[in-house]
């Protein structure tokens, strides 16, 4: 039972880890209808500035506040120059564009930090394990993470649903263009968007480095994971964002652990250890599949037409 | 809007259109089918690029500058086929576009156009996906009022609509007509439109063959018959 406790908490983690790297791409790809193949270059982004920061400074904060602020301004940087010469060619050449500031962003990582920047270590309150259930201590910084996960989710909620900003991007994704003739400026408004997008990719990625070894490329991973999920929650919908996250971190997490000990049974240990952990890492995708077969669209897809 | 040309890309639609509507005035921007009404008013909110000629509102060109600036200088479009914000509520289809007029004015809000039109009050929070035409019709009219434009430009706002919804959208724009809002129309009921306009534009293969006023459109039956397939 703890060891299921345990798991769930992680699986949650993840889920809400991915889920910042997947609402972003819910926004550029479901919204914007581009597909930025780089939004996981500024995870990476996010993780290497707050390395470099957070080993300069020492401090967790200002780190966390850097990397999002730079992943956030490399995207608004990539959005101006190049995401929207992209909005109206088709998705091959998106990908093509995208697929090279992939391998532009991590030379580009390599030859600023080197192959191993400082790491951000976590914050001093957070260094310790509550004890969330009879004889589970579980680190404190891993609940933060969900909590954190918890508030980006909800105030990008609170975002598109409530305010004018968040009408005219719903609006925009049918009516792009008409959008500018009711006052809007519509470039700008895609501009502050794929901003939005990417300042979550790098928070994501300043809050999982604890958990990765920051290197070129640490993003690539997370990238593949979201296109996943919003395959699985249906393209364009938050909501299905936010259900395909935490559905594939619990599967994920949970495969992983109880794979292995289920093969252990006909298994010698080290085999057991192997198979699981390699049929554990294909099961995200046995849940892609039984979705999409019951539901085309996705979990909360629209309808086609 | 004088002698402008202009199209999609390679195809020219626009050959030589001038239209002028003075302040306080209704303008009927009459042609058949295909004969670049809506392409005039695409045209004429940035929405695509004139290749010559000259747009002029309140005194400054226009042409050329993009579809939200040229909307902020006071311009407001009921676009042809509705297109309300489908993934919106009314409610919030109004909101988005809400803004005061150039001059500060805030004649129309949320509020009086829900009392223009009650029935759209009733399904505030419907999406805009889940409206009738008639209703969608009138939400699209709301939602150009709501910016409280120098000009409105409706562009068939009474398309494919039930007689009694059509004649609803009339009285609307005879209230309007009253409060002296200028404004351009495109619509296909020409008995209907030239009761409300002063003075009206006939196109043709994307040129002004004819303009004057109504009094001088309904004396010269001729014009109508040559360029509209209708009497009047
Ligand atoms: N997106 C487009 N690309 C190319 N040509 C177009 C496009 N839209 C319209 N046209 C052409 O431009 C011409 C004028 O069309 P437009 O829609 O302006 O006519 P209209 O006077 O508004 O007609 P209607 O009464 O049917 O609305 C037509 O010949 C049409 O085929
Ligand atoms: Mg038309």
């Amino acid at each position: 039972m703890q060891l299921f406790v345990e798991q769930t908490l992680n699986g949650l983690q993840l889920g809400f880890t991915l889920l910042m790297v997947s609402a972003g791409l819910t926004l550029i790809f479901g919204i914007m209808n581009i597909i930025n193949l780089a939004h996981g270059s500024l995870f990476m982004v996010g993780a290497f500035v707050a390395a470099d920061v957070g080993g300069r400074t020492g401090n967790y904060a200002v780190a966390l506040l850097a990397g999002t602020a730079a992943a956030a301004v490399v995207g608004m940087f990539v959005e101006f120059v190049l995401i929207r010469r992209l909005y109206l060619r088709d998705h091959l050449d998106q990908v093509l564009a995208t697929f090279a500031l992939v391998l532009m962003a991590n030379e580009a990582v390599q030859m600023i930090w080197g192959t191993r920047p400082g790491g951000v270590s976590t914050p001093a309150f957070l260094d310790r394990t509550v004890t969330v259930f009879p004889g589970l201590p579980y680190p404190a910084y891993r609940l933060a993470i969900i909590a954190a996960g918890i508030a980006a989710i909800s105030s990008l909620y609170l975002l598109v649903d409530r305010t004018r900003i968040g009408m005219w991007i719903r609006a925009g994704t049918t009516h792009r263009e008409l959008l500018g003739a009711f006052g809007v400026n519509v470039r700008l408004l895609y501009t502050l968007v794929f901003a939005i997008g990417a300042g979550l990719a790098g928070f994501a990625g300043v809050v999982a480095s604890p958990f990765l070894s920051v290197e070129s490329g640490v993003g690539d991973n997370f990238l593949i994971l979201s296109f996943v999920v919003i395959v699985v929650g249906g393209i364009g919908s938050l909501k299905g964002a936010v259900y395909g996250s935490l559905l594939l971190g619990l599967v994920d997490t949970w495969a992983r652990t109880y794979l292995p000990l289920g093969f252990d049974g006909f298994l010698d240990a080290s085999t057991a250890a192997t198979v699981g952990a390699s049929v554990a890492s294909a099961s995200i995708y046995v849940v892609m599949i039984v979705v999409l077969v019951v539901k085309p669209n996705g979990l909360f897809g629209l309808p086609d037409g | 809007m004088t002698s402008l040309a202009g199209g999609y890309g390679p195809t020219q639609v626009l050959y030589d259109v001038s239209v002028e509507v003075g302040e306080g005035e209704i303008v009927g921007l009459l042609g058949r089918n295909g004969m670049g009404k809506t392409t005039t008013i695409s045209t004429m909110f940035g929405l695509l690029a004139p290749s010559s000629g000259s747009i002029s509102f309140d005194g400054a060109q226009i042409a050329g500058h993009r579809p939200f600036q040229i909307s902020r200088r006071g311009l407001s479009l009921v676009p042809e086929g509705r297109q309300v914000f489908p993934l919106l509520t009314v409610q919030q289809n109004l909101e988005a576009t809400v803004r005061a007029s150039v001059s500060g004015d805030r004649r129309w809000t949320v509020g009086t156009v829900f009392e223009l039109f009650p029935q759209l009050a009733d399904r505030r929070q419907n999406l805009g996906v889940h409206l009738s035409g008639g209703e969608q019709q009138m939400l699209a009219i709301g939602r150009a009022l709501v910016m409280n434009p120098r000009l409105l430009v409706l562009d068939e706002a009474t398309e494919g609509l039930a007689p009694t919804v059509r004649a609803a959208i009339f009285a609307v724009l005879r209230i309007l007509k009253e409060q002296g809002q200028s404004i351009l129309i495109v619509d296909a009921y020409l008995q209907k439109l030239l009761t409300l306009t002063d003075r009206n534009v006939v196109i043709e293969k994307g040129r002004t063959v004819w303009s004057g006023t109504t009094e001088d459109l309904i004396a010269s039956p001729g014009v109508a018959d040559r360029y509209l397939g209708v009497g009047v």
